[in-house]
């Protein structure tokens, strides 16, 4: 592999040397990001408003068709690819050295995205209407099944090359003692992945060869058991990368340096240990499993995994205003807090991540989990109000974050229209709180998820909800629009940016 | 900052804050984890676990032997129905059934106010979640399994049950119902 000085480059703002070549695959892993939230926020609007019962805009099958297809851009597509783009960084940028194996990054990209690909067409034309879960006996054809291994197995080869990465540096002496905590973090969201995609190995394989008829007979309750090993913890890949971006977001806004690096380290390690019990939550009204399983489960294993997060939940803002006093904001209690750079797009998502993911997203997870609320919560639109929050308003607005400092460090262009920048995460953001908060409340009257009519024409009995569920509905299909807007708007400014803004030399 | 090396020793004790903090934050899990059981056994509603594994072949004859045994008649001696779904009038405490196929729940339940059952239920084709209405109370249909859930209707009344898991282009159609009489 070529190591020479010409293959890297120093970053002017950070000091950090960038290798041109992982340069090239961040770049593009990023690009595809953003091109998967488009399409999925096209999706999130087509899906929105029908559900808004006063709009009621796709019939039946395109609507299950967009709902399936929405779930699976959003949830594996947009997030990995940022991810895999994440973990490049993380390794070869964040510790100056080469990304090894170059090559199979561009093996691992070109698998990923012909899976992709491959699974938004058998979507699209109409041939995997089964919902990003996909349970059998519910059947799609094969090369559903077939494009989320391929896919599956680049994600594998990208943290492959993290982990290769980040072992080749020390080897080679770029650094020694311990990694920074970003990428510590980052090696646990990695941890995390592989054992993610094995698990999805593990239950698609059989499935693709049962879609193809070499298998006779997929169990359901093992699908649901083991899918959801891959369906809910590639979202616990989302939550440790999210809280390592936070901690970057953190340094590069205010300049926030950890408060104690064994507090917030040990947090992360409960994420790698406790954080893959949540998969259960999904199975606690399933017949086949006893309930010494279900109780066990339900608890998290002493809710470590919730202890990690209130962790984290004292250290970011902690380290925050630690940075700000030094800065010389020291009056009153909340002078630091009142001088944070707010304008920044950077440091306000991290901010509204943090809080929505905590408050709304991780409270709501643990309790709708709990065994016998799970009674009152399965598969309502509680449920789906509970992930918006974690996923979109956490995740995907720290994402959207980090990408306001991803355009200058890696493509290195000035981001564009910085008004529309500063006020981007704050409407993306209250757009989803908006639109997650009605569907947590219509759920609770019994607003089933995953459903084109909740006023039941053509069904042979009705059931009348409440002019309150149609109120909360219509408040769910603004907030969505105004969160489809700032997904937009993300879209418009990265795009411009990365491709017209201004160079920086 | 957090994006660069650590000092070469990192691991210096934490601060007061930080270990009251932990203390806090562990005497929370453990309080609410120890709930998990305490609730099951305290509780007066929890998810069953009664389960058998059986053929879905096996389940429908199961149905149709239980609507024939106990199906509502009229006069005439046809059997009552209602939009083409039989009526079904167990006996308290007896074994009835609920089956989910697309996109109807078969039969209709007549039970009656304050009289335990045991509803057996699942599914011949592929998933499906009975949903009660309005109590919104929600369990798993799973093919090749039989449920076991023991109730008692606490109040009067028709209760539609809706399908919530996706089970194909007809979903949202899948409605049924349960009759309680005083």
């Amino acid at each position: 592999m070529a190591n020479q000085t010409s293959d890297f480059r120093t970053c002017p703002t950070t000091g950090l040397k960038v290798h041109l070549p992982a340069q090239t695959l961040i770049r593009i892993n990023a690009v595809t990001a953003v091109v998967y939230i488009l399409i999925g926020g096209i999706l999130a609007l087509l899906v929105a408003l029908t559900r808004w019962p006063a709009v009621h805009l796709l019939p039946a099958d395109l609507f299950y068709r967009a709902l399936t297809a929405h779930g699976v851009t959003m949830l594996i597509f947009w997030v990995i690819f940022f991810e895999i783009a994440g973990l490049y960084f993380g390794s070869a940028v964040l510790l100056s050295t080469r990304l090894v194996g170059i090559v199979f990054g561009w093996v691992a990209y070109l698998m990923m995205l012909a899976g992709s690909l491959m699974t938004e067409y058998t979507i699209l034309i109409g041939q995997a209407d089964v919902m990003f879960s996909a349970y059998p006996p519910l059947k799609a054809h094969p090369l559903f099944y077939l494009g989320l291994i391929l896919f599956a197995v680049g994600a594998l080869i990208g943290c492959i090359l993290f982990f290769a990465t980040v072992i080749m540096a020390k080897a080679e002496g770029k650094y020694s003692g311990s990694l920074s905590l970003v990428s510590f973090g980052l090696a646990i969201a990695a941890i995390i992945a592989v054992v993610t995609i094995a698990g999805g190995a593990a239950i698609l394989i059989p499935t693709f060869l049962w879609s193809v008829g070499l298998l006779s007979h997929i169990d359901a309750p093992t699908y649901r058991l083991v899918f959801w090993l891959f369906g809910h913890s590639s979202q616990q890949i989302n939550v440790s990368a999210m809280v390592s971006i936070w901690y970057l977001l953190a340094a590069l806004t205010v300049g926030a340096k950890p408060v104690s690096e064994v507090f917030s380290r040990t947090a992360f390690l409960f994420y790698a240990f406790f954080i893959n019990v949540a998969s259960a939550h999904h199975l606690m009204v399933d017949p086949a499993l006893t309930t010494p399983w279900k109780i066990w489960n339900t608890g998290y294993v002493f809710h470590l995994a919730v202890v990690a997060s209130m962790m984290h939940a004292l250290a970011i803002p902690a380290s925050i205003e630690v940075a700000q006093r030094k800065k010389g904001y020291v009056h009153g209690l909340f002078e630091w807090l009142k001088k944070c750079p707010w304008e920044n797009p950077g440091f306000s998502a991290m901010v509204l991540s943090f809080c929505g993911f905590g408050l709304l997203g991780g409270i709501t997870g643990v309790v709708f989990g709990t065994e016998q609320i799970a009674i009152v919560t399965h598969n309502t639109w509680r449920i789906t109000g509970h992930f918006h929050t974690t996923v979109v308003l956490g995740t995907t607005t720290a994402f959207m974050g980090l990408t306001y400092y991803v355009i200058p460090l890696i493509f290195q262009r000035e981001v564009m229209m910085p008004k529309l920048a500063m006020i981007q995460p704050w409407m993306f953001a209250i757009g989803v709180a908006i639109f997650s908060i009605a569907m947590i409340a219509a759920g609770g009257y019994g607003v089933p998820r995953r459903h084109w009519d909740i006023t039941f024409a053509g069904a042979p009995y009705g059931f009348e909800f409440s002019p309150t569920v149609f109120l909360l509905m219509s408040v769910m299909g603004l907030g969505a629009i105004m969160a489809v807007l700032g997904g937009a708007i993300y879209c418009l400014v990265t795009v411009g940016s990365v491709f017209f803004g201004k160079k920086i030399s | 900052m957090a994006f660069n090396l650590p000092e070469r020793v990192w691991w210096k004790p934490m601060h007061t804050e930080e270990k009251v903090w932990i203390v806090l934050c562990v005497i929370f899990g453990l309080t609410t984890f120890f709930f998990m059981p305490v609730w099951h056994m305290i509780g007066h509603q929890n998810p069953p676990s009664e389960t058998y594994k059986l053929l879905p072949s096996q389940f429908a004859d199961k149905v149709n032997t239980f609507v024939d045994q106990y199906a509502v008649k009229e006069a005439s001696g046809e059997v009552k129905t209602d939009k083409g779904t039989p009526i079904v009038h167990p006996p308290g405490g007896s074994d009835i059934y609920l089956m989910g196929k697309q996109w109807i729940w078969y039969p209709i339940l007549e039970l009656e106010k304050g009289k335990t059952y045991r509803l057996h239920l699942s599914t011949i084709d592929v998933e499906h979640g009975l949903s009660i209405y309005p109590l919104n109370m929600n369990f798993m249909a799973l093919p090749d399994y039989d449920y076991v859930l023991t109730i008692t209707p606490g109040e009067a009344g028709e209760f539609p049950i809706l399908c919530n898991e996706f089970c194909g282009i007809g979903h949202h159609k899948m409605v049924g119902k349960i009759i309680v009489k005083e």
